[in-house]
């Protein structure tokens, strides 16, 4: 618990991380760290490598160099059914809900790796929605019903570093309203949470720092109160 | 003697049992198929030479050790299954992630090697399996007689398919399997050990084919090449029924047989056909089978 509680704590730390499918070369060398209980963002535009640097940390690419510490922990020859016991929580970018599954058999897939999970109960409140639909078949929910049971399901195994991947796209405004008040609670839990988003107007006010990313490297490191001074800079960088 | 549309009904009830024993066979083994196909994407060749181990050990068994029949249920699939768990390990797992035809092409080579090796030991004549002593006889019903050894089939049949579905569609474990199905990588990503699944899936598959070997073995000829005799029916059920549906392979397997059972008593000529002419039509009216989801 001291360890935990230290707020220099160094949860995640990524090191000249490259990554490939196949013969693409997809990451140049990615240097970055999450603190214990940052919300940190990977922005950029669509193909810049955010998505891959989630799944390379899951050891979910064909192939990677470098060095990924997880809580202080070597991960470069950890099979990814190892990775989520060290605490991590992955929501993939089109949610990866079980079609054949219904709600309650999705939200309780994912094996509790560490004490500290939401039970159910707790996940219902936040949730209302799920409850209700607890019994109906991943393939028949809406979009943001997906999104919640995604998000969900990886908060009841008690993983305490959340990597998000795009969470709020194509939802209506109203879900992504309650899914950045769902982030906020998060937060305040003391999760460590890494949040790929496209939208930076929901990931701003949230995050403690941003990570830039363009063709497969880390570009700019703009922390939240930065923000402002280096608009111009990000705005560049993500075409708006 | 009565009879229905001009048929005895000794003839029809007797081709409808022996229908509905081929169709328990049918159901065992395109099950396993399902189970595999579900999981591991492998179209399993080697499934009837599996099939054809299951009866093989038990006659071995019997032949060496004296091991009788109620050992040889447990024992045989147990044996077989550890032999499909390592087939898995050592090979199948070496060509993962490639095109279906690598696994096909493997599992088919597998099973002649297997096939080949007993032929050159045993032959193919057929070995004898005695009936074990409490199966001899039957029920003398009114309208024909049913062999105790053929109503226990049908019964231990119908019993291990359904707690195979039950446990696939309705438990925890079934839960993992079927999200496997959808996306094993993410499974992983949760912290589920997907090799080791995969591993105890196709040895569960195989043990499902090698479990209906022994209930072959007192009634069938037990011979290296059982297998692929029965292997190509099951492939044309389990794509009447739609490629990975748990319910639809049951299902299937059992119609099949009843409606190859039916067949032999209208035109015999054709029942061994009859079979694949269903196959055609479902493919040409429904192509993901009768129970598959359309993609």
């Amino acid at each position: 618990m001291s360890q935990a509680s230290r707020k220099d704590y160094e949860q995640l730390r990524i090191s000249g991380l490259h990554a490939f499918y196949g013969e693409s070369h997809i990451l140049h060398g990615i240097d970055m760290e999450v603190k214990r209980g940052e919300l940190v963002t990977l922005l950029g535009r669509n193909g810049a490598g955010r998505s891959t640097t989630l799944k390379a940390i899951m050891n979910m690419v064909g192939r990677r160099t470098g060095s990924i510490m997880i809580n202080g922990e070597e991960t470069m020859s950890c099979a990814p059914h190892h990775i989520a016991r060290l605490g991590v929580g992955y929501c993939p970018e089109h949610r990866g809900i079980f079609s054949g599954l219904n709600v309650m058999e999705n939200l309780t897939l994912p094996p509790v790796v560490r004490s500290g999970g939401m039970g159910l109960e707790e996940i219902f409140s936040m949730f209302p929605n799920l409850y209700e639909r607890r019994t109906s078949q991943g393939s028949k929910l809406s979009g943001g019903e997906q999104q919640m049971l995604a998000m969900a399901r990886i908060l009841r195994t008690g993983a305490n570093m959340l990597l998000l991947d795009e969470i709020t796209e194509g939802l209506a405004p109203v879900i992504v309203e309650k899914l950045g008040e769902v982030l906020v609670k998060l937060k305040s839990k003391g999760l460590t949470i890494v949040l790929v988003e496209q939208n930076f107007h929901f990931a701003a006010p949230l995050a403690d720092r941003h990570y830039v990313m363009e063709h497969g490297q880390i570009v700019e490191e703009i922390s939240a109160d930065e923000l402002e001074s280096k608009q111009s800079t990000l705005d560049k960088y993500l075409g708006v | 003697m009565t009879e229905i549309l001009g048929i005895p009904t000794a003839v029809l009830f007797g081709q409808l049992l022996l229908g509905i024993i081929n169709g328990s066979f049918y159901a065992l083994l395109s099950l396993g198929l399902a189970v595999i196909f579900g999981l591991l994407k492998i179209i399993n060749f080697a499934h009837g030479a599996m099939y054809m181990l299951g009866a093989m050990v038990t006659v071995i068994m019997f032949d060496v050790m004296g091991v009788n029949y109620w050992v040889a249920l447990l024992a045989a699939p147990l044996v077989v299954g550890c032999f499909g768990v390592a087939i898995e390990y050592f090979l199948l797992r070496r060509i993962g992630g490639q095109d279906h035809i690598y696994s096909l092409l493997l599992t088919f080579g597998v099973a002649l090697m297997i096939q080949g090796i007993l032929t050159n030991i045993y032959g193919v004549s057929g070995m004898r399996y005695a009936m074990p002593d409490v199966f001899k006889g039957g029920f003398r019903l009114d309208f024909m007689y049913l062999p105790y050894y053929r109503a226990w089939v049908i019964c231990v049949a119908l019993v291990v398919c359904f707690g195979t579905w039950f446990v696939i569609e309705k438990t925890k474990l079934g839960a993992y399997l079927r999200a496997g199905t959808e996306d094993s990588q993410l499974m992983q990503g949760f912290g589920i050990n997907v090799p080791l699944l995969v591993s105890l899936t196709y040895g569960f598959g195989v043990m499902l084919a090698a479990f209906a070997g022994v209930l072959a073995a007192p009634i069938y000829s037990v011979n290296p090449v059982m297998g692929s005799n029965i292997l190509i029916v099951v492939f044309a059920v389990v794509v009447i029924g739609g490629m990975g549906s748990i319910a639809g392979a049951i299902i299937t397997g059992l119609l099949m047989g009843v409606i190859e059972g039916l067949t032999k008593v209208v035109y015999p000529e054709f029942s061994s056909a009859v079979i694949f002419l269903v196959m055609v039509i479902v493919l040409l009216i429904r192509p993901s089978g009768l129970f598959g989801k359309e993609a």
